[in-house]
């Protein structure tokens, strides 16, 4: 982690949120620019090349996905952070699996959301409890072993494990204490979760979700 | 309809008392009648009583059935009197009335609207079936109606000898069904594009009322409260949980029912009574037995703890797993914990409301503390659930 502060791009269609976020990072991450649109993000994006961009899910006119898919043609290593109130499970995912390295809810304090941008900017995985919670339901269930890619389509026990401290609202280092291990590893576990949620053929992934009826 | 007398079976039985009482008068030779007749409206009679009696039958044509028996009926009774013009109008007659009942009862813009119960969200489907209903319903009553009166007049011989006005008369009637066709499709047209709109203003005024009633409601009441900041959170997190659960769109949640369901539930009424944020997820389902009642219970009581000693330390956390053969929940707080070899025997909460009530359910609860370190509380039931 280095000591010069992330530059972020704000990218949400609610002023008061986009003045809020930016209040909240005061001091902790440097803010290059606002974009209210997904017009305007694509343009603004590469030109302030920020190291992280945190993105409202939900956009008029195609929504963050769109802005992921536009902006990663121009520049393929940018990293999403997606932020938002409240969605149904089939969003959020849909918006991991268009490249974002992580999801938070808008409820996270300043701090917690500087240090989740400092993450993502260092090219880590960061899960929200929902969104641990989210990616445990997309995984659970059995699939017939012919249609399985272990690679991809399972979590491992210990990827479960973790997900499962995640969900439960532990830090990443109160989780290494817990089993042991380093807070590298427990890193290292989140991003393989986040591979396997966004290369997965896993069918229905987001489907699954919906059926379980998982929305908080 | 239901509060209006059915008079199908009414009018049938009045037409099977007219032509039985014909059978009697001619049965003691107070009137001479050709049988065929009679037996035919018996016959027709006696079939609209069975039709008439038959749960399933529709309103319309029950009644329609009984005002044509009814027509022979009275034409049978004057030919018997020696009113009488022709034979030859009996039947075309039946058919006009038959023809003629149903077009009334169609057009009665009232036994639409009580024929169907206001419904909200499965309105379109439903009232675009019985309009077709209506519409076929209603030419089959006009076909009726004008093919009694070509009977009419074949049967009385206006018709010989009259084939090329026939054929002028068919070709005309042909040609203005091709001029009024696009006037009547239009119209249609109208009539559907306004429904769909009627349905859209009805949408956004639900819409309108329910933010209304929930978010302007909530505004005006932080605004009044604003010297509390306790109260105004209070007010955001239940507005919050409520718009969420509203525009999720998976209709009202069913915590009697379901246990996800029902630990959001207990989640909330802890949150509200002690005024201490909870974040809850929840991970699979399943439907409410009695032993998961216990779990809910049990985790009820363990949010009640963490929020009596343990709000100071952040968020209490709430996770739930639920597969089908096992059903877990967490509760974690960052409070000031303790050291559960010290609680004191009557802390009944504790001993008997989270340990006690899961193990007389076959579960167990597992409650790990530090001073200094928060507390952890799991509750698990395990074995096929079903």
């Amino acid at each position: 982690m280095s000591n010069v502060p992330p530059r972020v791009v704000i990218v949400d269609d609610h002023a008061i949120f986009r003045s809020g976020v930016r209040a909240e990072l005061e001091g902790l991450v440097e803010v290059l620019a606002e974009a209210e649109t997904v017009a305007e993000a694509l343009q603004v994006i590469p030109e302030a090349q920020p190291d992280v961009v945190l993105l409202d899910v939900h956009m008029p006119g195609g929504g963050g996905v769109q802005v992921i898919r536009e902006v990663t043609k121009v520049r393929p290593d940018q990293r999403f952070l997606a932020l938002s109130v409240s969605d149904a499970a089939e969003d959020v995912i849909a918006i991991v699996r268009a490249g974002a390295r992580g999801y938070v809810t808008k409820t996270i304090t300043g701090e917690e959301l500087a240090d989740a941008v400092r993450r993502v900017k260092d090219g880590d995985a960061v899960f929200s409890p929902r969104l641990a919670g989210f990616v445990l339901d997309a995984f659970a269930g059995e699939l017939p072993a012919e249609a399985v890619d272990p690679e991809l389509d399972q979590l491992t026990t210990r990827e479960r494990e973790v997900l499962r401290y995640i969900a439960r609202g532990y830090l990443y280092k109160e989780i290494a204490h817990k089993l042991s291990i380093s807070a590298k590893t427990v890193e290292a576990h989140v991003s393989s979760v986040l591979r396997k949620l966004q290369l997965s053929n896993r069918h229905e992934l987001s489907r699954w979700a919906v059926r379980r009826r998982l929305v908080d | 309809m239901k509060a209006r007398v059915d008079t199908g079976p009414l009018i049938a039985g009045f037409a099977l008392v007219a032509t039985g009482a014909l059978l009697l008068a001619r049965e003691e030779g107070a009137v001479a009648l050709e049988g065929w007749w009679l037996a035919a409206a018996l016959l027709a009679a006696t079939c609209v009583v069975l039709v008439a009696s038959a749960s399933g039958a529709r309103g319309s044509w029950r009644i329609s059935t009984g005002i044509a028996l009814l027509a022979l009926s009275l034409l049978l009774v004057l030919r018997e009197l020696g009113i009488w013009w022709s034979d030859a109008l009996i039947w075309p007659v039946v058919l006009a009335a038959f023809g003629v009942a149903l077009l009334w009862r169609l057009t009665r813009p009232a036994a639409v609207d009580a024929a169907e119960p206001p419904a909200d969200g499965a309105r379109a489907a439903p009232s675009r079936r019985r309009d077709a209903r209506r519409a076929s319903l209603t030419s089959f009553g006009v076909a009726l109606v004008l093919g009694a009166a070509l009977l009419f007049l074949w049967a009385n011989g206006a018709l010989a000898g009259g084939g090329d006005v026939a054929l002028a008369a068919l070709v005309l009637g042909l040609a203005l069904a091709l001029v009024l066709a696009p006037v009547w499709w239009r119209l249609a047209g109208n009539l559907s594009r306004e429904r769909a709109e009627r349905i859209r203003s009805q949408e956004r005024a639900e819409m309108g009322a329910h933010l209304h009633d929930s978010v302007l409601q909530t505004l005006a009441m932080m605004r009044q409260r604003s010297g509390d900041p306790a109260d105004v959170e209070r007010l955001a997190r239940r507005q919050e949980r409520e718009l969420r659960a509203w525009l999720s769109g998976n209709g009202e949640p069913r915590p009697d029912e379901r246990l996800a369901d029902a630990l959001r539930a207990a989640a909330e009424q802890v949150e509200d009574s002690y005024q201490t944020p909870i974040e809850t997820v929840v991970v699979g389902d399943r439907p409410l037995d009695e032993r998961l009642e216990a779990l809910v219970a049990a985790t009820r009581e363990a949010l009640t703890n963490a929020a009596k000693f343990a709000a100071e330390g952040g968020p209490i956390r709430l996770y739930a797993e639920i597969d089908d053969d096992r059903a877990r929940a967490f509760v974690d707080d960052r409070g000031q914990g303790f050291d559960p070899t010290t609680v004191p025997e009557d802390r009944r909460g504790l001993r008997e409301s989270i340990v006690g009530r899961m193990e007389r359910h076959g579960g167990h609860a597992e409650i790990r503390s530090e001073p200094g370190a928060g507390t952890e509380v799991e509750l698990t039931l395990e074995g096929t659930l079903r």
